[in-house]
């Protein structure tokens, strides 16, 4: 049989390997740039009374978010109360005792499904159930449509998290005579902590960006937060509005704002490294 | 068979199983005379079992006596750890697996609805082939299981979990490591620590699934040490892969084959003297 040249094959495989790096190369490339401009123009922006001071009218000196800072934190604390215990008891019963069944596909599908709407339809589904009800855009309805966001993120991370937990070590609790929910409670979610930990620090994080959902529902303020109840002050509609405005130094405190976000997504991210690696050694 | 003995340990089982009426003549114990069955901890009978529409065990029908070490022997997937997972339960942690026929512990069917599993699972530990220490330190390791069973004390619990680790020769190892995760042990270490969580229970049945198989032979070799020193207050049923452990750790032995159980009696009678060709080719190496 005649052998078939090797030269060709080699040529390919530069090829694809050359490709594949420079296509990568492209994805770090753009988030550098965006890292780069964001913490440039940003930088500026950032001050003591950035934290500290609320906003000031537009040509006003002075002034900061503080009131959008505070707001954004407590939207997303509430959001993570609600939207977390939820996705973890879902993805428990997907991990736990919906592995073949029909009602755990079904769950499945449903969770998938939920995980690829768009933000801005989950905004518009709590308007419609939630603000137009109520007469008035809250902070509430903004926390549940971030909810609402984390909560298939979470259930499927707890999933599969719990997933990765060998079956044997099930059968060891079981077989020293724990009930089932003491087993999952007491030795599954401990041997998973640390993947558990790092999908809530991700779905977190994948909500603390959101803009569209809490225009339709938290809207924003210029006051203090004293409640959730009324329109509440939050970063990203800060961030959508100033941008808008024609004004200099509201554009100056939306590059504020958007640095300060994304640094806290980098943190977010980071920190569920550090403790997904813990767990691995 | 039938001559009287003086004990039991010398009785003939072959012909008997099945056969109350035979053995308890044959036994000249007090206890025994009185009670025919008490020396019987687990009996199976009729036991089939099920994987989906896949039938691996066919009317299993094995006798486990109290305070011996009966082993279980087989070539792979002839169905010893299928059978073994039925004593307790275990196998129902999946859906599509089902048992069929009786298992007497103590003269009572676990399979029965009726029978409270968790009380069935303190009564009857398991051993795991490969060790399974949970996710905490060593002490909570054991504290686990006797917190599940019992409320005790903190000093009942300190002495329970000081009693265990010494029973299961693990005491001297790990006394200045109580602290430290159970997963830091060596292999040996932690196969030992999961009798010692099985121990503390204060089981009368110890299940071991191929115990030894994943660890070392010096630790393999403790561990047979562990197994004969526990069978006096433990009725142990260990399925190995290891003939020469079977033979030197086992009062009785079972061989299984493809299912069903083709030979069973005292463990010097089934390796030198084999009743079923099977069996004898098994044991001399030509299959399996």
């Amino acid at each position: 049989m005649k052998k078939r040249p090797t030269m060709g094959r080699k040529v390919v495989d530069a090829a694809v390997k050359a490709f594949s790096l420079l296509a990568s190369l492209l994805g770090i490339f753009f988030l550098g740039w965006i890292l780069l401009e964001v913490g440039r123009r940003g930088l500026g922006a950032l001050s003591v009374d950035f934290f500290t001071q609320l906003p000031a009218p537009p040509g006003v000196a002075g002034g900061g978010l503080s009131s959008a800072i505070f707001g954004t934190l407590l939207i997303t604390v509430v959001a993570t109360l609600i939207g977390v215990p939820i996705g973890v008891l879902a993805g428990v019963y997907l991990a736990e005792f919906g592995k073949h069944n029909r009602m755990g596909a079904s769950v499945r599908f449903a969770v998938n499904t939920l995980m690829g709407v768009p933000s801005i339809l989950i905004g518009l589904f709590v308007y419609t159930i939630l603000v137009l009800p109520l007469g008035h855009f809250s902070g509430w309805a903004g926390a549940v449509a971030l909810a609402i966001i984390m909560l298939p993120v979470v259930a499927r991370t707890t999933e599969d998290m719990l997933g990765l937990v060998p079956d044997s070590l099930r059968e060891s609790g079981l077989a020293i005579g724990a009930p089932r929910w003491r087993v999952t409670l007491g030795v599954v979610f401990k041997a998973a902590r640390s993947g558990l930990v790092t999908g809530v620090l991700l779905s977190v994080a994948r909500v603390s960006g959101e803009t569209a959902p809490l225009l339709f529902t938290a809207l924003s303020s210029p006051y203090w937060p004293t409640s959730l109840s009324g329109p509440t002050s939050n970063l990203t509609v800060t961030i959508f509005n100033y941008a808008m405005s024609p004004y200099k130094d509201w554009q100056q405190a939306a590059w504020g704002a958007s640095l300060l976000i994304m640094a806290c997504v980098l943190a977010l991210n980071i920190l569920a490294r550090v403790a997904f690696k813990e767990k691995k050694q | 068979m039938m001559t009287a003995t003086t004990s039991s340990l010398t009785l003939d089982l072959r012909g008997g199983l099945g056969n109350e009426g035979a053995r308890a003549l044959s036994v000249t114990g007090a206890k025994a005379a009185t009670d025919g069955l008490s020396e019987m901890k687990i009996r199976a009978r009729n036991l089939s079992f099920f994987y989906g529409d896949h039938q691996a065990l066919y009317d299993n029908d094995l006798d486990v006596r109290t305070g011996k070490v009966t082993a279980v022997i087989g070539p792979s997937g002839c169905g010893k750890s299928t059978h073994l997972r039925v004593y307790n339960r275990i196998f129902q942690l999946y859906r599509d697996q089902r048992a069929q026929g009786e298992v007497l512990l103590d003269g009572v069917n676990v399979l029965s609805p009726s029978v409270d599993l968790i009380e069935l699972r303190r009564r009857v530990g398991m051993i795991f082939q490969k060790p399974t220490p949970f996710p905490m330190s060593v002490f909570e390791n054991l504290a686990y299981g006797i917190r599940i069973h019992y409320k005790p004390s903190r000093s009942e619990l300190h002495d329970r979990v000081e009693a265990s680790l010494k029973s299961a020769a693990l005491w001297d190892e790990v006394m200045d490591k109580l602290h430290k995760p159970g997963t830091a042990l060596s292999g040996g270490q932690q196969q030992r620590l999961c009798i010692a969580r099985a121990i503390a229970v204060e089981p009368e049945v110890l299940l071991m699934d191929e115990p030894t198989s994943a660890i070392d032979p010096v630790a393999t070799a403790r561990i047979e040490e562990l197994v004969v020193s526990l069978k006096d207050k433990y009725t142990i049923v260990i399925v190995t892969h290891n003939l020469q452990q079977a033979a030197r750790i086992s009062d009785y032995t079972a061989f299984f084959y493809q299912g069903r159980i083709v030979e069973m009696g005292l463990t010097q009678q089934v390796f030198t003297k084999p009743k079923n060709q099977q069996t004898e080719d098994y044991i001399t190496g030509r299959f399996g």
